[in-house]
């Protein structure tokens, strides 16, 4: 046997760490010997650990066991999908051409079982393959970038994860189109699914990518993906994380970024919906001049958690990060912000900017927001703030008066809230479907269980305000 | 009769602050009221239109034969009240097309009209912004946001403007506006008036009063009004500050 499913009985821990035993020549079949050894490495981290829980610092404010305590089944080998997997992933984004790699319950799907090479040098492809393909690049930055040591989670994805999106720009190599990667869950039973991402951007290079996690059927899920990416010298990455799972659904995103001096990143995480989601955001400014724009939008209501987790080091002098976060809370609806700072000795002239604002619209939602600086130079410049609040009452009274109605002046205002991350979508068409989508899922009217939003039949070309029945 | 306040009382945090005031206003008039600060002309407005936290204690509002105290704010607007903001709220990410589209439908659609197609709307703002000669392109900037004074208070009649209300009610339209951005405020709302609305002008000068020309002129005093007057009233005003009405009022008050 080599792909049956675990037995459900034993916990989530136990069965993976018996399958790592077990089935260690299937789950190692595509290594080299570099990836072997950190396998082995981090899975006497996770022997160690085990997964994490409430009772740790890091995850206090987020019951993880309430997902780790679960049964899952996790499969070692691909399983032939009987829907239409074509169909599923048609990108139906206006005017927003895409490179799309697909991935289904965690398996990249290439019908070409290799890599796509643009004419401009860009490589990518999947993960399983490019651990031999690429050994320079791969025993240069796997898991150099995320430390298996960092939580549990990121130890038993090094240890055991099979596939996952590789992805190379070589020098001077700007991309022309935005790279986006679709990961839909579609099984009719409970998964645990991990993936593993190294995306690595030579000196002088521009890349835009687009990480989508969506969920399409009402089946518990935990997902487990981790993100290394490296920025070269004058390199210039974007990424945007979509969320929108079901809400049994549970992810745990982990992105690592290193970047090297007079690089730019800008990460962008928008997430509309899902059971249970812990982002970490962690970037290495290593070299000088580097700029990191962390940014994230967060709409959950019923009795949704979100935990968000930046961790920002200043390794260099002279660079610059801004970290904005904004929530909508509704209902029961939980959320964490937690934004670490750390400056360096060396890394004076540090300019680092921290903010997260929140809009809780029942007393019965809740938000714990925390800074926390840790800084060893003496010559920077670091601020935070927080707001948790209400809509503010005189912008209410400013819209009723000009005859809108209280449902519809609401709906503007947590819009204009929300538009401050949604117009930092540098991508234009993306950043239309995006308004379209917070639009909706302000208005209770964004599905997640039919299909995924990407890529539904109807895609909204324009939408006005005309509708006075808010759902909120 | 447009407008009929009688024996109104207005409390804010069991604190009263307009105590027993009357007025009547009909259509095509103009209405004028001065006073020093602090004497209830904001708390008037919040009255009238609708604002949340100020407490009616006692009297009564009629507007077009309906007595609308307790009605939401927004229903009195789509009955025809418009109130141009004394500080205009900025409100970043609402653009004024969305804004001011959102606003007319709603009003339409309080009529029973269809909403209005998107050519026609941008006529019309397009033939408004001109009105108060704004030139920027309003389109995609939001609400107030990044206004100096003067397109603020510019603003606020461009949605009046828009809105065609029955009765606006200008709360200190003049203060912070230099005297050519009040000569363009007054020539909208000279444009506007008509023999069917009417306004309220509130303002603490004479000055406005020479561009939009009242038909009357009350002077508010300890939450009343003490002395109503012709235009004329207000270069008195003007000439000779508030003491003497106050001492006049204070005078027949210990009487």
């Amino acid at each position: 046997m080599n792909n049956s499913p675990s037995v459900q009985e034993i916990s989530l821990d136990e069965m993976l760490v018996n399958q790592f035993d077990a089935h260690f020549e299937l789950v190692s079949a595509n290594d080299i010997p570099s990836v072997t050894a950190l396998r082995k490495l981090a899975m006497q981290q996770f022997l160690l650990t085990g997964f994490p829980t409430s009772s740790d610092e890091k995850w206090r404010h987020t019951e993880i066991e309430a997902l780790t305590d679960e049964s899952f089944n996790y499969f070692l080998e691909p399983y032939k999908s009987e829907r239409d997997i074509e169909d599923m992933f048609r990108c139906e984004v206006h005017n927003f051409d895409t490179e799309i790699i697909s991935m289904l319950n965690g398996w990249l799907l290439d019908k070409k079982s290799g890599f796509t090479t643009l004419p401009n040098g860009i490589v990518y492809g999947s993960l399983r393959y490019a651990w031999k393909h690429f050994p320079e690049i791969i025993n240069q930055h796997y898991g150099k970038i995320a430390d298996y040591q960092t939580n549990g989670f990121v130890s038993i994805n090094t240890a055991m994860v099979q596939d996952g999106v590789f992805i190379y720009v070589p020098d001077g190599v700007e991309a022309e189109k935005t790279i986006q990667i679709i990961k839909m869950i579609d099984r009719r039973e409970s998964l645990f699914v991990q993936s593993r991402n190294l995306i690595v951007l030579g000196k002088n290079s521009k890349l835009s990518l687009m990480h989508c996690d969506d969920s399409i059927n009402h089946f518990m899920s935990l997902i487990n993906t981790v993100t290394e990416v490296y920025v070269g010298e004058n390199a210039h990455f974007e990424l945007y994380k979509l969320q929108n799972l079901n809400d049994k659904s549970g992810l745990i995103n982990s992105t690592f970024i290193r970047q090297e001096a007079n690089s730019t990143i800008k990460t962008n995480t928008l997430t509309f919906n899902c059971g249970m989601i812990r982002n970490n955001i962690s970037v290495d400014l290593r070299g000088e001049n580097a700029h990191a724009d962390v940014l994230g939008l967060y709409l959950m209501d019923k009795k949704q958690h979100i935990d968000n987790q930046v961790y920002i080091s200043h390794n260099a002098p002279h660079c610059t990060s801004n970290e904005k976060f904004k929530g909508i809370l509704d209902d029961e609806a939980s959320a964490v912000f937690n934004g670490y700072i750390h400056v360096a000795r060396n890394a004076q002239k540090t300019n680092a900017y921290q903010n997260n604002n929140n809009i809780l619209l029942k007393p019965t939602a809740t938000i714990n927001t925390m800074p926390f600086l840790e800084i060893y130079a003496d010559d920077v410049k670091c601020s935070h703030g927080a707001t948790i609040g209400q809509l503010d009452q005189e912008a209410m009274f400013y819209l009723r008066s000009r005859g809108i109605s209280s449902s519809n002046a609401r709906l503007l205002l947590m819009y204009a809230f929300a538009a401050d991350i949604i117009n930092q979508i540098s991508i234009e068409p993306l950043r239309k479907r995006i308004d379209d989508m917070v639009k909706k899922r302000l208005r209770g009217e964004l599905s997640v269980c039919e299909k995924c939003v990407l890529h539904c039949g109807m895609p909204e070309k324009e939408y006005h305000f005309d509708i006075d029945l808010s759902k909120l | 009769m447009l407008l009929n306040i009688k024996n109104l009382h207005v409390a804010i945090n069991g604190k009263e602050i307009i105590k027993g005031l009357n007025l009547g206003v009909n259509q095509g008039e103009v209405h004028a009221i001065m006073g020093p600060n602090g004497t209830g002309k904001s708390t008037l407005a919040a009255a009238i239109t609708g604002r949340e936290g100020y407490e009616i204690t006692q009297g009564e509002i009629w507007f077009k034969g309906k007595n609308i105290i307790g009605m939401p704010a927004e229903v009195r607007a789509n009955e025809g009240i418009f109130l141009s903001f004394q500080y205009p709220v900025e409100i970043p990410g609402v653009s004024m097309t969305n804004f001011m589209r959102t606003a007319l439908n709603a009003k339409r659609e309080y009529k029973g009209l269809p909403s209005i197609p998107a050519g026609e709307f941008l006529k019309m703002m397009e033939e408004k912004k001109n009105l108060v000669e704004i030139q920027s392109k309003l389109t995609n900037r939001s609400v107030n946001e990044g206004f100096s004074g003067g397109e603020k208070k510019k603003n606020e009649i461009f949605q009046m403007a828009m809105l065609q209300p029955s009765l606006a009610i200008l709360d200190e339209t003049d203060s912070g506006l230099d005297i050519d951005a009040l000569k363009v405020v007054a020539k909208g709302v000279n444009e506007l008036r008509s023999e069917d609305n009417a306004f309220i002008v509130i303002t603490h000068y004479q000055r406005l009063l020479d561009f939009i020309v009242p038909d009357f002129v009350h002077v508010l005093f300890d939450g009343k009004i003490v002395k109503t007057g012709g235009k004329n009233l207000a270069l008195e005003l003007e000439e000779k500050g508030y003491e003497w009405i106050k001492d006049q009022y204070l005078a027949n008050s210990e009487v």
